[in-house]
């Protein structure tokens, strides 16, 4: 889970980390009210996405009247597919020094790692590339936390030694979101030097482990449910499915990450565009993937369904059985093309055909068919008629 | 030959009284893997599908000396469990389980530093199996048969099409290691690839990776230095949209590493064939 920059700050405030005054606003008119309560405000769109400044998501108000417009610009403005759902208003920072600050999860190390640079703001990744040595880094023990005499190395490491107590004491503090909240990512950047010496988190990325979100029930209940996202995963998600939104047209079921991916793959090679993806797992039951077929149906773009499933478990003329029965269910009537690999694939592929479902010799050649299908002008949201939806 | 595992590796299942980890522990016994007893605590002293269960790992490698281990435990205790198998000496830790929280593996693998005789494949991976031998884990016996090829991937269901494949074809493969999708997992394509190469019995390699991190690099950087396998790489993911990234930490840390174009340039580069699609691995492999 990705949490938005004021619920960031809400959960660095609690760890004791400085934040600026701020309040979050869903109307110009709350916007006004930020700025009677703080003065000249940034207007920040709430979206879990970066490069929300480039994409005019951050406007500085000097009047209560800026601060109510930038609001009604910000407030439903689609950032990088995200409509912002709200801002947050924070009192304007007296800026002397910019910081980088940032643990993530090195996965090459199989680590966490500490990453701290005189040379913050939004620039920080080209200074990665061009001048790595301005980045000190640390791994610090999963089990014990940084060190002092560690984060000291690192401070000067930095070129930070004029800051060394206040920044050893805040990375310190940071540091608890990673075994308090299973936190993937904790950013702060800029991390800010005010002009009289304090030092506030200007920005702040806080990613939560969604595989430990059974022991952080509080964040998911104070956080999960501000941002609408898209309504096809949330209900996938209900239903224990993995779910991806694409821009295309046609919609693939797959077993297992790899071959959803492979088959998005062949797709495209294919010259088609996929509408969404959804992922049933390792297994291949019937009732599983009616449910997939089901939420791949909700989205009004998809024009032809690619079923790729190898039948681990399941036997091929189960998993067909179960596909025409989620078919008929459903009262499917767009083109399908499947393609089943596995015990009994014969059997399988015979059950389809009786059924008005042509079976895809290989993945490839059902990844061309559905293309064909999808791409042909007597396809509609109907599908061909006397054909019974078949591939 | 092969690597890892074979039909004189002695067997721990955790979580052997679970269904997951009955109903695997029976498809393992077909194929005739040793196993030689379970784990479930508060259930020592009782047997299931005619092996002794224990209470603890330290008790079970005392009364059966075995040397491998495969956990079906649930995603909360997982964590604990590969420690444990390390602790009580098991030198092949298999583990099953999908959904562990990263922060538990990163403490896992710091933890493992102190076994350095134990290797951890897994986990949310499908084990390994040996055709003809043994297995731990959830690959079907029937997409193998055993040979030449090794065989060491990210992805459960694809490298089952891909063994498949190999099968139909006539080319068997020596050890099949699914070494899972996880961010933070045991083994490595590099760590694999290394056992692979000093097995006689292996004379072919096909390696299935996936977008994300650069364990694909890596090994292809090993292979570049100079390898007496035939090898076919894919690929997957090579379209997959770019995750809608948040922060720079990320993007600091990895460059450009991890894309698919990246991998299969590193793989060229090395002498490996790289495959389109799935369907070309036979033919490049021959």
């Amino acid at each position: 889970m990705k949490l938005l920059e004021y619920q960031a700050k809400e959960v660095l405030a609690s760890l004791g980390i400085a934040i600026p005054p701020g309040m979050i606003a869903r109307s110009a008119d709350e916007a006004g009210a930020a700025f009677s309560k703080f003065g000249p405000v940034a207007v920040k769109a709430q979206v879990p996405v970066g490069g929300r400044g480039k994409a005019g998501g951050i406007k500085l108000a000097k009047t209560a009247d800026e601060a109510r417009r930038a609001a009604e610009q910000i407030i439903g403005m689609d950032i990088k597919g995200f409509k912002v759902p709200l801002v947050y208003c924070e009192a304007a920072l007296d800026i002397d020094r910019e910081i980088y600050l940032g643990f993530t999860v090195d996965r090459d190390a199989r680590a966490n790692i500490l990453m701290l640079s005189a040379k913050g703001g939004m620039d920080i990744e080209q200074v990665a590339e061009e001048s790595p040595d301005a980045i000190a880094r640390l791994y610090p023990n999963p089990w014990r936390g940084p060190l002092d005499f560690e984060l000291a190395q690192l401070v000067y490491d930095a070129d930070l030694g004029d800051l060394a107590r206040p920044l050893m004491v805040l990375m310190k503090k940071l540091y608890r979101a990673i075994p308090d909240s299973d936190a993937l990512t904790a950013e702060i950047n800029p991390l800010v030097v005010t002009k009289s010496g304090d030092v506030i988190a200007g920005d702040a990325k806080l990613e939560i482990d969604d595989n430990a979100a059974w022991r952080h029930k509080e964040l998911e209940q104070r956080y999960g449910s501000v941002l609408e996202g898209d309504p096809y995963e949330a209900e996938a998600k209900k239903r224990g499915l993995t779910y991806v939104s694409l821009d295309g047209d046609i919609g693939i079921v797959g077993n297992g990450a790899g071959l959803c991916m492979s088959t998005l793959d062949l797709v495209q090679r294919a010259g088609g565009r996929a509408a969404n993806f959804c992922d049933i797992g390792g297994g291949a039951k019937a009732e599983v993937v009616e449910n997939a077929l089901a939420v791949i149906l909700m989205n009004p773009k998809v024009k032809g369904v690619l079923i790729n499933v190898f039948g681990g478990i399941t036997r091929g003329d189960e998993v067909a059985k179960g596909i025409v029965t989620a078919r008929d269910n459903l009262k499917m009537k767009l083109p399908l093309v499947v393609r089943m690999s596995g015990t009994r694939e014969e059997e399988g592929r015979e059950i389809l055909r009786q059924n008005g479902i042509e079976p895809g010799a290989s993945a490839w050649e059902a990844a061309k068919k559905i293309v064909e299908f999808v791409s042909s002008p007597l396809v509609g949201r109907s599908g061909p008629k006397g054909r019974g939806g078949a591939g | 030959m092969s690597i890892l595992l074979d039909s004189s590796t002695k067997v721990i299942v955790q979580g052997i009284t679970g269904r997951e980890g009955g109903f695997h522990t029976e498809q393992m016994q077909v194929l005739g893997t040793k196993v030689v007893g379970g784990t479930s605590p508060g259930k020592g002293g009782t047997s299931h599908l005619g092996v002794p269960v224990f209470n603890t790992m330290a008790d079970a490698v005392e009364a059966t000396g075995a040397n491998a281990s495969g956990i079906f435990v649930p995603a909360p205790f997982a964590a604990d469990a590969i420690m444990e198998a390390a602790a009580a000496g098991i030198t092949l830790i298999v583990c099953i389980t999908e959904g562990i929280p990263i922060q538990d593996m990163i403490r896992v693998k710091d933890f493992l530093r102190g076994y350095p005789g134990a290797r951890l494949i897994g986990a949310n991976c499908p084990g390994l199996i040996t055709p003809g031998q043994a297995k731990i884990g959830i690959i079907p016996q029937r997409i193998t048969a055993p040979g030449f090829v090794g065989m060491v991937s990210r992805s459960g269901t694809l490298t089952y099409e891909v063994g498949s494949a190999l099968s139909a074809a006539g080319m068997g493969q020596s050890t099949i290691v699914g070494i899972g999708g996880d961010p933070v997992l045991g083994m490595t394509f590099s760590d694999v690839v290394e056992l692979f190469e000093k097995d006689p019995a292996t004379t072919h390699l096909v390696l299935i990776g996936e977008i994300g991190g650069s364990d694909e690099e890596r090994a292809a950087e090993l292979l570049a230095r100079g390898s007496r396998l035939k090898a076919v790489a894919f690929i997957s993911g090579r379209t997959a949209p770019e995750g809608k990234r948040m922060g720079h930490a990320g993007a600091i840390i990895s460059g450009n590493r991890g894309t698919a174009k990246s991998k299969e340039e590193a793989f060229r580069k090395a002498g490996v064939a790289v495959a389109e699609t799935t369907d070309e691995i036979v033919g490049l492999l021959r």
